[in-house]
């Protein structure tokens, strides 16, 4: 022992406390609080209440998404078909709004209250096939979901034969596309209200508690009396709820129902769910970090936007990334393990 | 016979080594560790090993699970590498840098893990096809196998016989043997051992690993106990006695390892009538517990004295026959239900089929119990509740250290047993099954887990204690069934439960 090591010097003291910072809080937030200070300092249009919120309205789909995969991914699967969902929803929810729009064009709340609930209910069909499927077949989630997500796409495509279907009451939109209250607009309220309700789901209700149960030791888990075919038939059906509500938001975002949708969203969500911590191999993920990752995504993405990165280089930057927090997590995990020891 | 016999201790640890660097003195001996250690984190798996062998000596190494066996097999086969300490070859210093190495040595080793590849035939797996080579080889060592079929279609000691062949395939000077006979037969056993006197006359040393004291005394020279990682003695074999042996494996007597139990036989809980399992492991099995008891099922492994219990609870389909459950005909019960009459079963290996070793303590705790209203309201979890009867479980059961909250991978085996023990005391329960309860755990851990399962048995319930550790169910049962393929082959009652009797049992011939 000499003196420096016994005295740390202000440097090192610093280190340690970035390196305590690491271990106790994970790589997301520090890459965050990086990200945005790096943006801030590229462009002065960045940090404003007004951007920060467009980026947050941005990204609501998105965050809703990844929880229902973080879901799925607690019971050590992954969902290929959350792109599909949206885009059956999307689809027949517009379908649906259009044509009784066109029957009784006075009484547009009607529309929504018939359609709905119908492309919620399409979405959740989805999910309910991948969920018998893996629970009760016991066929592997990627091929699960990679088919339902061909056959749901097929689906919207064959529905409107590729077109947009136009026709959505213009209060849908209004209300929940463009409307909200306190400068954030209605799908920011409504992902901020599903993060709680997945956070209570996930921490305070038994089928919480069996979803990381069964993702973290499903034999264990049955030995435990754990109905292991539910809870997995159950994070799917969850999963595609999610997803179908996130469906409707973006129908009246855009003002019609669109079957190419959120083509970009199983590797987005399942990205989101990689750099907050969600392991693939099931059992430990939590919500908060879920909702920082899918924000840190968008955050980089409008970031690149407005200090003018180009686009092909935004999709490289993002993929790094990625790969950069899945391996700062494995190595954070090493060292907790060796500072326990 | 509990006396412990110091005469029988040759020599014992702390007696200063001096290694002097050259002086080897080693010209006699095959192989020799000095200050052997294997630190891995959290755990000291091998502390100052000081170990010889030499040529034409059988040298057993006794211990618990945990004690550093394996790590001390692995580390002298190549597969592992020591922290510390170093490795005497016929006097030189050696240093092995994977299997490889070890072999072109002449150090081979037959775990009880196969490495072999099931769809490839038994000469491809010797000698990658040549099946001249292979039957000349199984031959010459007695083995009746057929070199042209593939190693999947094999049974369990016939695998055995090409892993032993492999070692056998090339020069050898070290065998390795863990545990050997584990799944042996008779006759198997009998032609091993033929087979070990046959490399001893050629001057092969072999380092063999048993639990059976039979054992010990048939075949070893010397035996090498080791306890938490550390030599504790090195003892002649034909002098050494049960009690000694025990007493420096567990480090304290063999009264205090195994409390005296009261056992007070009730009603009877738990009734198995001429059970058949449809993957016929469990062939016309037909036995009972009562509260009150502590009733063991002993056999090789693979007899089928797992699945027994199994069936019960609903792990494996019933082909046949009849499980009555406190006057209830429960046959083809799902788990939960099993659960919920009162009926609980540990698992023999906590990792993969016991804990969620992503989560804490609390939630594996209490996963079993979580529906009821103990810990479940109408919608969400009591979980104050919930933390507070993990939390008097695990002050009961000693958990170290004395975190709920802590993921169970960071836990040492020992404290993982006690959550997996400490999820069946969170709901009612009549009839314990402890499958092997005791693998992998330090001593006294292991005694704290015969305390409390004596102390369930006198609090009236039942204990059906399943166990490949032969004085476990010597010691704590006062009845015992003993199996082997699937069949019960006798049932031994009190006094009669002693090692011969029950070994007399474990093969086919006593039938």
């Amino acid at each position: 022992m000499t003196m420096e090591q016994a005295v740390p010097s202000e440097p090192q003291a610093r280190l340690k406390l970035l390196v305590r910072l690491f271990l106790g809080i994970g790589v997301l937030p520090i890459l965050l609080v990086l990200a945005l200070i790096l943006f801030s300092l590229l462009s002065d249009n960045f940090f404003t209440f007004n951007n920060i919120a467009n980026v947050l309205r941005q990204t609501s789909y998105l965050t809703i998404v990844a929880l229902g995969q973080m879901i799925v991914m607690l019971t050590a699967g992954f969902d290929l078909s959350v792109g599909s969902t949206l885009a059956v929803t999307s689809v027949t929810s517009a379908l649906g709004m259009a044509g009784v729009a066109a029957a009784y064009p006075d009484q547009p709340w009607l529309a929504i209250a018939a359609g709905a609930p119908i492309g919620f209910l399409c979405g959740l069909a989805v999910g309910m096939v991948n969920g018998l499927g893996v629970a009760l077949l016991g066929v592997s989630p990627f091929i699960v979901t990679l088919g339902m997500a061909s056959v749901g796409f097929c689906a919207a495509l064959y529905l409107t034969s590729g077109t947009p279907v136009r026709g959505i009451p213009y209060e849908f939109a209004d209300t929940f596309g463009s409307g909200g209250f306190w400068g954030l607009k209605a799908p920011v309220w409504v992902a901020l209200i599903l993060a709680i309700a997945v956070y209570v789901l996930l921490n305070w209700t038994r089928l919480g508690r069996h979803f990381y149960a069964v993702g973290g030791n499903l034999k264990a888990a049955a030995l435990s009396g754990v109905h292991t075919r539910l809870t997995l038939f159950m994070a799917y059906a969850v999963c595609a709820g999610l997803t179908s509500i996130a469906g409707l938001l973006l129908t009246a975002r855009m003002e019609t129902g669109e079957a190419n949708i959120g083509t970009s969203m199983p590797l987005q969500s399942i990205a989101a769910c990689v750099i907050a911590g969600v392991s693939l191999r099931g059992g430990t993920g939590n919500v908060p970090y879920v909702v920082l990752g899918a924000v840190f995504f968008g955050v980089i993405e409008n970031g690149m936007n407005v200090s003018g990165t180009s686009s092909y280089l935004q999709i490289g930057v993002t993929g790094a990334i990625l790969v950069f927090a899945a391996v700062a997590d494995e190595f954070r995990r090493r060292l907790i393990g060796r500072s326990r020891a | 016979m509990i006396a412990p016999n110091p005469d029988a201790i040759v020599q014992q640890t702390g007696a200063a080594h001096s290694s002097i660097e050259g002086v080897s003195g080693a010209g006699s001996l095959l192989l020799e560790t000095r200050g052997l250690s294997k630190h891995y984190p959290g755990v000291d798996a091998l502390v100052d090993v000081d170990f010889e062998l030499k040529p034409g000596e059988v040298h057993a190494l006794f211990g618990e699970n945990g004690a550093g066996k394996s790590t001390l097999i692995s580390i002298l086969a190549g597969a592992n590498t020591p922290t510390r300490g170093e490795i005497h070859f016929r006097g030189a210093p050696l240093t092995l840098a994977d299997v490889g190495a070890a072999r072109a040595c002449g150090i081979s080793a037959v775990f009880q893990e196969f490495s072999l590849v099931p769809q490839l035939t038994v000469a491809e797996n010797l000698f990658l096809g040549e099946l001249k080579r292979a039957r000349e080889l199984l031959e010459r060592l007695g083995f009746p196998l057929d070199a042209g079929r593939e190693v999947q279609y094999l049974s369990r000691a016939e695998q055995q016989m090409v892993e032993i062949a492999k070692a056998f395939r090339g020069d050898l000077s070290v065998l390795i043997l863990d545990e050997p006979t584990a799944s042996l037969t008779e006759r198997e056993t009998e032609s091993l051992f033929a087979l070990i006197n046959q490399a001893k006359a050629r001057g092969v040393g072999i380092i063999y690993i048993t639990h059976r004291m039979v054992e010990l005394r048939r075949i070893a020279d010397r035996v090498t106990v080791l306890r938490d990682g550390r030599k504790v003695g090195l003892v002649d074999a034909r002098a050494a006695d049960e009690a000694t042996l025990i007493q420096m494996m567990s480090g304290r007597p063999i009264s205090q390892v195994f409390p005296k139990v009261n056992y007070a036989p009730a009603k009877t809980l738990l009734s198995i009538e001429r059970l058949t399992t449809s993957d016929s492991a469990v062939r016309d099995v037909s036995l009972e517990v009562k509260a009150g008891e502590i009733v063991g099922i002993a056999g090789l492994v693979g007899c089928g004295k797992s699945e027994v219990a199994r069936a019960c609870y609903g792990l494996l389909r019933v082909a046949k026959g009849r499980v009555m459950f406190d006057g209830t005909d429960v046959t083809g019960w799902k788990t939960r239900r099993m659960l919920d009459a009162g009926f609980s079963y540990l698992p023999p290996d906590r990792h993969k089929e016991g804990l969620v070793l992503a989560r804490s303590a609390i939630e594996n705790t209490s996963l079993p119990a979580l529906h009821l209203p103990q810990f479940s309201g109408n919608v969400f979890l009591k979980r104050r509740q919930e933390k507070q009867t993990v939390h008097g479980l695990a002050s009961q059961l000693k958990l170290h250290p004395f975190d709920i909250q802590r993921e169970m991978a960071a836990f040492s085996g020992g404290n993982q047993q006690k959550v997996l023990i400490a999820k069946m005391l969170t709901r009612d329960v009549r009839l314990f099954v402890f499958d092997e309860p005791t693998v992998g755990v330090d001593v006294s851990t292991r005694v704290a887990i015969y305390r409390l399962i004596a102390d369930l048995c006198e609090a009236g319930a039942g204990i059906l204690l399943i166990s490949s550790d032969l004085p476990e169910v010597l010691h704590l049962c006062n009845r015992a069934y003993v199996m082997f393929r699937g069949h019960v082959q006798v049932e031994l009652q009190g006094s009669q439960i002693t090692e011969d009797r029950v070994l007399s049992h474990f093969f086919e011939r006593a039938a």
